[in-house]
């Protein structure tokens, strides 16, 4: 059978197109385009070339092992070497064309030790403004291996927070060892000795129960009828004991 | 392809002023096979644009599978994480541009919650004015969540941003068309439109810095160790043990993203 001059001359058109369109597609689409998935795979690998500034404590610790030594046993053992001292492969790659920056002003060491409400309770912070002020902290505090000057011996050296609300509320006058036992160790390892709590009612009640003995300022409340499925630091803070 | 075609009357003028259908046809075609060179040169251009660097040598991305961890509870706001980010990866130095910034929430006794994040945290955080009302404070650093179900990779029209064989989203900067889609479509506001390279841009996880086996800047140069870095479910790293001695939260589950950047200690009020 013959087949139509006209249905030749289509097909070679409708051939035309679709090697044109194949020829078109192969150009357009990227190498590695799909590879892995709708996307050229190269631009990982591109991703992955690119320099790094910050060199890692590793590096540091290559060279100068006297202070990573020093620092992993104080602490700022966590605090690695360019945190402070800057990204430092320029100083990797050419030692002794580049030096590093050391902040030694008082500056820089507020930005994480300046007192600020927001900051985890615990957390080492002072009142930049009252403390020591224009003294470098260098001058005190050794920055690889920070220990405070002395071990503090009041509570609030740590726990300002609490000392802070403590001192405005009605128990300002109540040392933290009328309700919290502190062992010696808790000063050396706080994270590791915590100090006591009350564990009872009947704890609050030596001062604010019918009848207690002791400052007749103090509230007194029947123990039995005043909300007794709760424990009183469910409600009140004991810090700051007013309930709002 | 119009250029080449004044050539096409030439063979046939001796046969007078006019051109018959066959001689056009065919001066047609050789036109379109003389041009071939140039329409081919033309298309290759956007793909010669650049080389691509080669595979790093001994890392095999299906091997790992990478997350975050942040404990909110250890983030004291220093803003090293967002300096270092932006050393690290070159971020435009101005206060609009960031691969990971911090916030500070500020719930007062009215329960009324105030979210500041001057300059992205990067100088640190000024005390609030009175710390009189505040019922609870704490920062909250912010990043890319590196989804598994990325919204931003969805939308995108040319499949410039895609995720990685290791979990990583990722902007291929040179197909990257800047229509600003996936910058609508990130629910976290993770991505930003590059000023002067006109492509969007966002956390890579310093994957420059994966491949050679190191952490990222920000979890680098985190002093209290409020990011951990790892990989999720099937090697024993740090995030591992991050997971399993926390109560892991994401920030908006309900959008089944599936973030990789897990939070613990998240209070309710962070969005």
């Amino acid at each position: 059978m013959k087949v139509p001059q006209q249905v030749v001359r289509l097909g070679a058109v409708f051939a035309l197109a679709i090697v044109a369109l194949l020829v078109a597609r192969s150009l357009l689409i990227p190498e590695t385009f799909g590879k892995l998935g709708h996307y050229r795979a190269a631009a990982m690998d591109s991703i992955a070339a690119r320099p790094k500034k910050y060199a890692g404590h590793q590096e540091c610790a290559a060279c100068h092992d006297d202070i990573a030594t020093k620092r992993a046993a104080g602490n700022h053992r966590g605090v690695s070497c360019e945190v402070c001292h800057g990204p430092e492969q320029a100083h990797v790659d050419a030692p002794l064309d580049v030096k590093p920056p050391a902040p030694r002003d008082r500056g820089f060491c507020p930005l994480c030790h300046a007192y600020n409400p927001s900051r985890p309770t615990g957390f080492p912070q002072i009142d930049p403004v009252t403390h020591n002020p224009l003294k470098p902290c260098i001058t005190c505090h050794d920055p690889h291996a920070p220990v405070p000057p002395r071990v503090p011996a009041e509570c609030s050296a740590c726990h300002a927070q609490i000392a802070r609300t403590k001192a405005l509320s009605h128990h300002a006058n109540l040392p933290c060892t009328t309700c919290h036992q502190v062992p010696q160790e808790h000063k050396v390892n706080p994270r590791a000795v915590h100090p006591t709590k009350p564990a009872d009612r009947a704890f609050c009640g030596r001062c604010h129960a019918e009848g207690a003995t002791g400052l007749k300022e103090a509230p007194r409340i029947d123990m039995a009828a005043h909300n007794p499925r709760y424990l009183c630091w469910q409600c009140h803070y004991p810090h700051n004991p007013e309930t709002r | 392809m119009m250029r080449d075609e004044p050539q096409a009357p030439k063979p046939a003028a001796p046969d007078g002023p006019a051109v018959n259908r066959r001689a056009f046809v065919e001066n047609a075609l050789k036109a379109c096979a003389a041009g071939c060179p140039l329409i081919v040169a033309v298309l290759r251009l956007p793909v010669a644009l650049g080389q691509d660097a080669p595979p790093t040598p001994g890392y095999d991305p299906t091997e790992h599978y990478y997350g975050m961890g942040i404990d909110i509870s250890k983030c004291i706001g220093c803003g090293r994480c967002v300096a270092a980010c932006k050393a690290e990866n070159d971020v435009p130095l101005d206060a609009h541009h960031f691969n990971t910034w911090v916030e500070r929430y500020v719930i007062d006794d009215n329960g009324e919650v105030t979210v500041e994040s001057p300059d992205g945290g990067y100088d640190g955080f000024p005390p609030p004015a009175s710390d009189e009302d505040i019922r609870r404070s704490f920062f909250v650093p912010k990043l890319c969540n590196h989804c598994a179900n990325p919204p931003c990779v969805q939308v995108c029209p040319v499949g410039a941003t895609f995720i990685t064989p290791d979990g990583v989203v990722l902007v291929d900067e040179k197909y990257c068309i800047g229509c600003r889609y996936c910058i609508q479509a990130c629910p976290y506001g993770a991505r930003w439109f590059h000023p002067t390279k006109h492509v969007a841009a966002k956390c890579t996880f310093c994957y420059h810095r994966l491949v050679k086996g190191l952490v990222p800047a920000c979890v680098e140069v985190c002093p209290t160790g409020a990011r951990t870095f790892g990989e999720v479910g099937h090697r024993p790293t740090p995030l591992e043990r991050f997971m399993r001695m926390n109560e892991i939260q994401v920030l908006k589950p309900h959008l089944n993203t599936k973030p990789k950047v897990f939070y613990a200690n998240l209070d309710g009020e962070v969005r």
